[in-house]
């Protein structure tokens, strides 16, 4: 039987970073594949490059302490543990052995937000933007699909200073193809509308805005959406320029709303003075309600297209800053 | 190491306690007893044991000395002073606004590699210089020197993991054992010992020695690694506040400031010792 070639099974953003990461450290004698005993590099063949793969165990305190001092003599490491453990646990070491000096360390950082689904609080990461993006010299990166992960990962080898990549558990669906560019530090506009600008971060929360952008579009309500894969360095000016071009931003993003993305955004605008709205949606300050899987989790909080929806739609202030 | 280069150490650490007392006196104090207690250590290591050159401080062959315990930043100093990485006279400056002496190491000060000051970061980053080193095959070291109320810190032990699991026997930790932190013997509130058996436990080749004993420092220091893959532990038995022989061994000497009449009583003390000192046995 023939027919048409399936279409290849959506693949997740841990998974693309390892085998990128894999791929570019045979290429590139700086790069240290450091592990926390993750689990997520069993699969991989290291081959004449398996010295430079190290597994310094379930200690994050020293996974980062040790990759500074890798960078300070020249390497540039890959480290590698879940977002909540990087961010909380170790964010000590990142602060004062990474951050502090600026040295070359990438964070490779799993299960962010909901996507550790079922695992529960203690593995959910809903503080890791806030916390990496509090961190002065860090740059903070959440690709939205597969392709852009693949794209990010090896555009942070060269990166100066730390780089904090926000990766996800599991397969999330790709972004519509033929997309802008992705440049670090810029938004990368996926849609234009002069009514409101939705500025989402990370895979589900820029679905969700496309699909609202949809729905708001059959409403007459013309929604722009830019993919903020860059959260630090912010692209300010993209954000300044929608907030004057629509009177209404609504943030998305799978991270608490206080501190993320949405505090980002909030920030710039009320200190360069555009008025505007800004609507945030996340997870509310409680720890995330219900229990299941990431797509579940992400309902049972509010982190949805019809949220994003309600929200850009009867805005008053959107009309009154226009 | 003859009996004339331990006798010029000694004459080294002594001048480095006069210059750590100094220091002490300025408006804000300083960390006093434990600074003084590591003296011997830090000359032993910058004179008799590491290969750097103070004229290129970021040398890529360097050996390393990381200072973990961030609070003996004027023993600091005062030893990379004495080895001749800036003029003493910058010691002068300490704590003064905007000064690069700040109160705990910053690394814009030549020859300070590391920001330290809370406690248990160093010898994870000494992990990560050491497997460099084992990546490169090179032959340099990595000294990280550490408090022992420091070793109270988890993550130093995820490091001393780490270090035996790795093999990395380009890693020395030196211990400076004086028995004291803030409010007293560290066996009141998270006992440390049996502490080499700890180390030894933990994978290390693990010396003790008596810390204000230079030759005996130099001699364990230059010995290392003991054995291939073996990283090595150097537990130092000191006495806090070293020198002040009315302080030595008390809590209280961890922070003074040493004004007026405080400072020349101490700065006095140290003159007698050095006469002591130089009369022939």
């Amino acid at each position: 039987m023939t027919g048409p070639e399936p279409l290849p099974a959506p693949r997740a953003g841990r998974e693309v970073y390892r085998d990128t990461i894999a791929r570019l450290l045979g290429k590139d004698d700086r790069l240290v594949c450091l592990d926390s005993d993750t689990g997520l590099f069993t699969p991989v063949d290291w081959g004449a490059d398996a010295d430079r793969y190290i597994n310094l165990g379930i200690a994050e305190q020293n996974l980062m302490g040790a990759a500074a001092g890798l960078a300070r003599a020249g390497r540039i490491p890959y480290v590698n543990t879940m977002a909540t453990f990087a961010s909380t646990r170790a964010v000590e070491a990142v602060k004062l052995d990474i951050a502090l000096p600026g040295l070359p360390v990438r964070i490779a950082a799993t299960h962010s937000g909901l996507s550790a689904g079922h695992l529960g609080a203690t593995h959910h990461s809903l503080e890791d933007l806030a916390v990496m993006r509090l961190l002065p010299n860090m740059t903070v990166l959440a690709p939205a699909d597969a392709a852009a992960t693949e794209e990010l990962v090896r555009a942070s080898v060269d990166l100066p200073g730390p780089v904090y990549l926000r990766l996800g558990r599991g397969a999330t669906p790709d972004l519509p193809a033929d997309l802008p560019p992705l440049r670090i530090g810029e938004a990368q506009r996926l849609r234009e509308g002069g009514d409101v600008t939705l500025i989402a971060t990370g895979p589900y929360p820029v679905l969700a805005a496309l699909e609202a952008a949809d729905t708001l579009a059959t409403e007459g309500v013309g929604a722009g959406v830019l993919n903020m894969h860059t959260v630090k360095p912010l692209d300010t000016e993209a954000v300044c320029a929608a907030a004057a071009a629509t009177g209404h931003l609504v943030t998305v993003e799978e991270h608490w709303a206080v501190g993320g993305l949405g505090s980002a955004v909030a920030e710039t605008v009320t200190g360069e003075g555009v008025p505007c709205r800004v609507s945030r949606i996340a997870v509310p300050d409680h720890f995330a309600a219900g229990h299941g899987g990431q797509r579940h989790l992400l309902l049972r909080n509010g982190i949805t297209a019809e949220a994003i929806v309600e929200a850009s739609r009867n805005s008053p202030s959107r009309r009154q800053f226009k | 190491m003859t009996p004339s280069e331990a006798a010029e150490l000694r004459s080294r650490a002594h001048r480095v306690r006069e210059l750590i007392v100094d220091m002490c006196a300025n408006p804000e104090g300083g960390h006093l007893g434990g600074s003084m207690s590591m003296a011997e250590i830090l000359v032993t290591l910058y004179h008799g044991v590491l290969n750097l050159d103070p004229a290129h401080p970021d040398a890529p062959d360097r050996d390393l000395l990381l200072l973990s315990k961030g609070h003996g930043a004027i023993g600091l100093y005062a030893a990379l002073a004495e080895r001749g990485f800036f003029p003493e006279e910058l010691l002068a400056t300490y704590n003064r606004p905007d000064s690069s002496l700040t109160a705990h190491p910053n690394p814009a000060v030549p020859g300070v590699e590391l920001a330290t000051g809370s406690l248990g970061h160093g010898l994870c980053v000494g992990v990560g210089l050491a497997l460099d080193m084992k990546l490169t095959g090179s032959d340099r070291r990595c000294f990280v020197v550490t408090g022992d109320g420091e070793l109270q810190e988890g993550s130093v032990w995820e490091a001393a993991m780490a270090a035996a699991t790795h093999r990395l026997d380009r890693l020395t930790v030196v211990v400076d054992r004086n028995e004291l932190q803030i409010t007293g013997s560290t066996e009141d509130s998270a006992a440390l010992e049996p502490l080499a058996d700890r180390w030894r436990a933990f994978g290390w080749h693990t010396i003790e020695v008596p810390g204000h004993d230079t030759a005996r420092l130099a001699e364990a220091f230059r010995g290392a690694p003991y054995a291939p893959g073996t990283p090595t532990a150097v537990i130092c038995r000191t006495v806090k506040g070293k020198g002040l022989p009315y302080i030595e061994g008390q809590a209280r000497s961890h922070f003074a400031r040493l004004a007026g009449r405080a400072h020349k009583r101490a700065a006095a003390v140290l003159r007698a010792q050095a006469k002591r000192s130089e009369q022939p046995v």
